[in-house]
């Protein structure tokens, strides 16, 4: 007799389905597991038993094969224990066979037959659904997280007796108390108000077109300048994410092993990994599991550099992939995993190592010598890609005085400007495979139809001629000037827009 | 007569009964040489039958067949080869088979019996 049931294989975000069959045959006692296990599912066979035992459904005294399909997939992790268990147990006629043919099985099993909940419960309930299977059968501790997926029905139970009971084992059921995740507060990523920073109104202009445009952005400035703060206050100027978006954001989270909670996370993520980072650690990395790094957890939303020179360089350059096609390859001998990569690079910086350089009320100490070499460390590949660079200065005690008598912006004022000039931009570009100004190319907004009057780009036109941007540069600064049309909520931009998207791009020319 | 050892002994007469019962002819019972002892040695028809027997007054410390180890039946080969050395044109095939008995101090004696086991 044989069990045969489904599992998932998570590799990246994507999943595979696992078919998994156990054979019971007449020989001595005995459990054995092939098909490319790792040490963590080859374990399992000790856990299943143990369990089966312990929550009253006990296994045969027979030989147990339990084969996992296809062989050549690598397969990792504690999640199929749950599925090798209902295998085995349809194969000695305990639960029946049928039942547990047409539902996929995620879960790990403790030593007492309850069901501990796994990572990444939501994307593999995705590629179960997506497989075309209509019913799944996860821990109690991950039934939010997967009822979450919208078509398939979601069976929870919190332990192996209760599962066999599900598919028509005869067993009286048992209370058994749930195994829970500890239950982490998540981080709100959204530190303050936009209205309580004091800061020259153009910096806080500067974030409102990085937000409607979705352009990278590279902050120079003094130490006490406001830059981590204008930083941590761009996810909360970002719309709110769609459908699409935010069941990829959740599915990261949940491989990642961040908690999910009830919902699908609605908000854009930010990210602000160490500048002691690695490249793995920035991108995601592993031997055999590939995980999700700070990049491909902040899709969708803000990663923020802070020091951004102080990064390796080897790391810095790991971006320049993710920036480019909006996906993040890891290539490994046996396999490739790919992420989401689609985040908002957000890069701060001090001019100089003493940090002082250019400003007003100090002097620099610093060689010239090495603060050359300082923002040197910046490569040029990566810089190009950056649409917005901005100096943000210290604020002067007259700006002090003026920020009490002035209503300042609030962040939902901002988000609702925002989420108006990206409506506006997404009307141009519905015939058009980008949604976003900072994804169109320049040769497209140089074309017949957007190409904009020789009086309105000669400001640009002189830049280019006199060698003070390269032509790269110049179609940067007209995606910058859209995005500046879009928030003034004109047709097309004018010469004030183009100016000041040239004076977006100016501060590493200072 | 330990205890133990009187169970065992109980416990190969069952499964000698058991054999006999099943039309299995038996040839020798508790043959012993420098490798060890064989419980149960049987003809099936052409085939010479080498039989391991285990008893257990319950399964609290496991099923009896949990105990016949890789290393056991490894062991059990080589005596069967010793066998068939000192019973030449005995039979040209052999098989060694696994018997489970279970004699609880009251109900009714359980006895299972797995063919071909390695």
């Amino acid at each position: 007799m044989i069990g045969r049931t489904y599992a998932v294989s998570l590799l990246g975000l994507e999943g595979a389905i696992v078919e998994i069959e156990a054979d019971l045959s007449n020989n001595l006692p005995g459990f054995v597991l092939i098909g490319l296990p790792d040490t963590a599912l080859g374990e399992a066979k000790d856990r299943v038993r143990a369990a089966a035992t312990n929550s009253g459904c006990g296994l045969p005294n027979r030989k147990i094969t339990v084969n996992l399909s296809p062989a050549a997939l690598p397969k990792h992790g504690s999640g199929f224990d749950l599925g090798i268990a209902v295998a085995a147990l349809a194969a000695s006629g305990t639960i029946s066979a049928e039942s547990i043919d047409r539902v996929v099985h995620i879960g790990e099993l403790g030593l007492d037959g309850r069901l501990r909940p796994v990572n990444g419960v939501l994307p593999a309930v995705l590629a179960a659904s997506r497989a075309g299977f209509g019913t799944v059968m996860v821990p109690s501790g991950n039934a939010d997280e997967a009822s979450l997926v919208p078509g398939i029905r979601v069976i929870a139970v919190p332990s192996l007796r209760d599962a066999a009971i599900w598919h028509g084992g005869e067993f009286e059921p048992e209370p058994v108390e749930i195994i829970t995740r500890p239950s982490v507060e998540a981080p709100t990523a959204e530190s303050g108000d936009l209205s309580d920073m004091i800061s020259s109104g153009d910096a806080i202009d500067a974030m409102l077109v990085a937000a409607a445009g979705g352009h990278h952005v590279f902050l120079l400035g003094p130490p006490g300048a406001g830059k981590t703060m204008l930083a941590a206050r761009l996810p909360g100027l970002l719309p709110d994410l769609d459908p699409h978006a935010a069941l990829e954001v959740s599915s990261i989270r949940s491989l990642a092993g961040l908690p999910v909670g009830s919902g699908l996370t609605t908000r854009p993520p930010l990210e602000a990994p160490h500048h002691t980072a690695t490249a793995a650690a920035l991108v995601g990395g592993g031997s055999t599991q590939i995980r999700p790094g700070a990049a491909a957890r902040a899709s969708d939303g803000v990663l923020f550099l802070d020091e951004a020179p102080e990064f390796a360089p080897a790391a810095l350059d790991a971006l320049r992939q993710p920036l480019e096609t909006g996906i993040i390859s890891i290539h490994r001998a046996n396999s490739v995993a790919h992420f989401p990569g689609r985040f908002q690079l957000v890069m701060a910086a001090n001019p100089c190592p003493c940090g002082q350089w250019g400003a007003r009320d100090s002097e620099c100490t610093c060689p010239p010598n090495s603060r050359r070499r300082y923002l040197a460390r910046l490569s040029g590949p990566l810089l190009d890609r950056i649409d917005i660079q901005f100096r943000v200065e210290r604020i002067t005690s007259a700006q002090l005085r003026l920020a009490g008598e002035r209503p300042s912006l609030t962040t939902a004022d901002a988000r609702a400007t925002v989420t108006a000039a990206r409506q506006r931009a997404l009307a141009r570009l519905a015939a058009t495979p980008w949604r976003l100004n900072s994804h169109v190319p320049g040769s497209y907004l140089r074309g017949r139809e957007l190409r904009l009057a020789p009086q309105v780009t000669s400001g640009l036109d002189r830049a280019l001629e006199r060698g003070g941007i390269t032509m790269r540069g110049y179609d940067r600064v007209l995606r910058v000037a859209w995005t500046l049309a879009d928030l003034a909520d004109d047709e097309r931009p004018d010469e004030t827009h183009v100016g000041q998207a040239l004076y977006l791009r100016k501060a590493m020319s200072q | 007569m330990a205890a133990k050892d009187e169970l065992g002994a109980r416990g190969e007469s069952l499964a000698a009964d058991h054999l006999t019962g099943n039309g299995l002819e038996i040839l020798d019972r508790n043959w012993r040489c420098s490798h060890g002892e064989l419980d149960i040695v049987a003809r099936d028809r052409d085939e010479v039958v080498f039989v391991e027997v285990k008893t257990r007054s319950s399964v609290l410390f496991g099923h009896p067949f949990e105990s016949i180890t890789s290393t056991k039946v490894a062991r059990l080969r080589r005596l069967a080869a010793a066998w068939c050395e000192e019973h030449p044109g005995s039979s040209a095939t052999i098989r060694i088979d696994a018997i489970a008995v279970i004699v609880p101090t009251r109900g009714t004696v359980e006895i299972e019996h797995l063919k071909r086991v390695s």
